[in-house]
């Protein structure tokens, strides 16, 4: 394949795995963000919103669309609630403490991990996607469900942008984010605040997942990688800052999917940590980060 | 950091006393404990102590419960069970029958030379069987030299036969990949074509393919066009599509991991109509039916298999008698649920292994760990396992110097959503010339 067409190739691929990345780690960002913890069990999260996508289209049977229509609501609502429990019976109870919380969001992601190998099972299984037709390039055939993902996670993020900006709750949790003494001062339910962003948190991975799974399979350790992505983007990103996130998420993914393509996707994957390390030496808070106090 | 301060439910203590444990508690539970393994170890040691007619010979059995091989090790403990309680029901060995003990590796070497120290100083198991993986199985094997273990791998690996290994592993139940590879290259470069593309995983069992058939490959005539190593976590594979050249004939891919099905369906995306010829190993779809939608592509392309997943690949007595007592039907699926289909190409080491374990045993006369050697020595020496309920996928010629069996392959074609078996090739195709010797290292 000619040098122009096989950059198209890792564009594309670049592209969907950028937007699938990126609403993955947001999700990952707000969390830190808002509430300065860290979800080590948010790439569990993720593979929760897959599993739970096959099990609907599993129940429903024949009808790959409303399966998938189905998932995209009940998938990141059962995750947000999951959410929102953890966030009642063991954060809040640990005080938001941040070491506590790394340590118990380990145990929680091994906890999920194994409940999911008991009921689910060791083996991927297939989730059909909602429209199946192929694109034919000259060079290549591409799938047109990838499109859709873009469009998809394009809007989420839109839609998320709209949330945090435009309405109550979206104004609350900038607040919190940005001086939590005085949100709570003037009156703003930090508490309440805290549930919300760590039920978004862990619904944006959920949709994350419900949309990825028709292209890779539902499998109880796939929930490893997008966590390792999403801590080198945040990371990079800046810690509590959305558009770092958004904008390392696109660097991140563009160059995982031209290295992988013409060199190896290991080779994507060092460099990816090689930038965290340089990210890391030359400014720590990360691209946008907020320098630490 | 947040400012508040830590929780209101501190209880107020008495100046000068600890919280938590007290030193007498403790004690306490230190004491109960030590009188739980003193108990235990009793009974262990009265056990092994009891060398009468019933005591059970203890076989450690490693198991990929978890990880990426969880699907394998789920086949291999029912295959394993079915074939421990037909010995069993059967006299057991030499009169004495089998305990099973089971522990799990996570499919991750450090976890698995962790099990074999805890079967050896632990649980005091007379052999070890079951890994499969090949990177457990190079993490784990030495650790059952340095403890003198006997230690039989169900693993297609080369690594048993290529001597890196120790005197205490054998591979006496599964063919490994050279034979496999090497037996295969002749029916696909006059089959298929001469210019191969290969894809397979990036680790040792990957790199045996990659080494030997493209040596086999190239003896007869055949190029290899691109060779495509892929971590064995990948789950995408369109970018690697993009570097198989025009001129390729044939794509020889062999899968590990759960990413198999997206795999095909990619392969599916990018090529369209136009596609090579394919030849893949079973081990792309191990428990997974190949009737699945997605893999329709698939349809008029060859896998190789080490025992037909369809019953009519090979209508023998025995391998019906083995299928049942496993509990797979006809179409390779459990009998209990036609959807979890069965690693029906591996599995079957694990049934011939305990068969062979059953024999070194009853030959060498072995009672306890004293015997090890005079079993190792017996094993050395066997050449033949007949086909039958021991060995139902057929009769195996046992190199001892390598500690290797050698069985035959098949070749199976995808035809309206089935295998069928177009070529049975012969324990001579596979041969080679042995490259080490086991017999000559010291026990």
């Amino acid at each position: 394949m000619s040098f122009g067409a096989q950059l198209f190739l890792a564009v594309l691929e670049g592209t969907v795995s950028a937007f699938v990345l990126a609403v993955t780690a947001l999700g990952l960002s707000l969390v830190f963000g808002v509430m300065r913890v860290v979800n080590v069990a948010h790439g569990e999260f993720f593979m929760l919103g897959a599993v739970i996508a096959w099990s609907v289209a599993f129940m429903v049977g024949d009808l790959p669309l409303v399966g998938f229509l189905i998932a995209l609501i009940v998938g990141p609502l059962i995750v947000g609630g999951i959410a929102v429990a953890v966030d009642w019976l063991i954060l809040k109870r640990i005080d938001y403490n941040p070491e506590g919380t790394i340590v118990a969001t380990i145990g929680l992601l091994y906890i999920i991990q194994q409940a999911v190998l008991i009921l689910y099972g060791p083996e991927a299984r297939v989730v059909e996607p909602p429209f199946y037709f192929r694109i034919q390039f000259p060079w290549f055939g591409y799938s047109g469900y990838k499109l859709i993902v873009i469009g998809a996670s394009a809007l989420l993020l839109l839609g998320t942008w709209y949330g945090l900006t435009r309405t109550r709750l979206g104004l609350y949790m900038r607040a919190t984010q940005y001086d939590q003494e005085t949100a709570q001062a003037f009156g703003i339910p930090v508490r309440r605040v805290y549930a919300a962003v760590f039920a978004l948190g862990g619904g944006l991975a959920a949709i994350a997942g419900v949309l990825v799974v028709p292209i890779q399979q539902a499998h109880y350790l796939m929930g490893h990688d997008p966590l390792l992505m999403s801590f080198i983007v945040v990371i990079i990103g800046g810690l509590g800052s959305l558009r770092g996130t958004l904008l390392a998420a696109f660097v991140i993914g563009i160059s995982d999917g031209v290295i992988s393509v013409f060199f190896t996707p290991t080779l994507a994957k060092i460099v990816a940590t090689l930038l965290v390390s340089l990210v890391l030496v030359v400014r720590p808070a990360g691209l946008f980060g907020e320098k630490a106090p | 950091m947040t400012g508040k301060s830590n929780s209101d439910n501190k209880e107020r203590r008495p100046a000068g006393t600890t919280p938590g444990v007290s030193r007498r508690t403790a004690i306490k539970g230190a004491g109960a404990l030590a009188g739980v393994a003193a108990a235990t170890s009793l009974i262990g040691l009265s056990a092994r102590a009891h060398s009468g007619s019933d005591a059970p010979i203890r076989i450690g059995f490693q198991v990929h419960r978890t990880g990426i091989g969880a699907a394998y090790g789920r086949w291999y403990e029912r295959t394993s069970r079915a074939a421990v309680d037909y010995i069993n029901q059967t006299g057991g060995i030499g009169g004495h029958p089998i305990e099973m003990v089971i522990e799990d590796d996570g499919t991750d070497p450090k976890r698995g030379a962790e099990m074999v120290e805890k079967f050896a100083t632990q649980h005091k198991v007379d052999f070890v069987f079951g890994t499969l993986f090949s990177h457990v199985v190079i993490g784990s094997a030495p650790r059952a030299g340095e403890l003198k273990m006997p230690y039989f791998v169900v693993s297609e690996g080369y690594h048993v036969a290529s001597g890196k290994l120790n005197r205490y592993v054998f591979q006496p139940g599964i063919t490994d990949v050279r034979q496999q590879v090497s037996s295969m290259a002749p029916w696909v470069t006059s089959n298929l074509g001469k210019k191969i593309a290969m894809i397979f995983p990036d680790y040792a069992f990957g790199h045996d393919h990659r080494d030997f058939f493209s040596a086999a490959a190239g003896s007869l005539g055949g190029e290899i066009t691109t060779l495509l190593p892929i971590p064995p976590t990948e789950s995408s594979f369109t970018k690697y599509f993009a570097k198989i050249p025009a001129s390729t004939e044939v794509i020889y891919h062999v899968m590990v991991g759960p990413a198999v099905l997206t795999f095909v369906k990619e392969m599916g995306e990018f090529f369209g109509n136009n596609r090579p010829e394919l030849f893949g190993f079973i081990d792309s779809l191990e428990a997974v039916d190949i009737a699945s939608p997605g893999l329709d592509y698939l349809e008029g392309s060859y896998f190789w298999e080490a025992m037909p997943r369809y019953a009519d690949g090979l209508p023998t007595a025995a391998a019906a008698f083995y299928r049942d007592q496993v509990g797979v039907d006809a179409n390779g699926a459990s009998q209990s649920d036609s959807k979890d289909v069965a690693t029906f190409s591996h599995m079957f080491g694990c049934w011939e292994t305990l068969f062979v374990i059953k024999a070194a045993v009853e030959q060498s006369g072995y009672r306890s760990a004293m015997d090890k050697v005079a079993l190792i020595e017996t094993l050395e020496n066997m050449k033949w396992f007949n086909e039958g309920i021991a060995h139902p996928q057929g009769h195996k010629q046992f190199v001892g110097q390598l500690h290797q069996c050698f069985g035959r392959q098949f070749i199976s074609k995808v035809e309206n959503n089935r295998l069928k078996v177009v070529h049975t090739t012969t324990i001579e195709d596979g041969l080679y010339e042995p490259e080490a010797d086991y017999t000559k290292q010291a026990l």
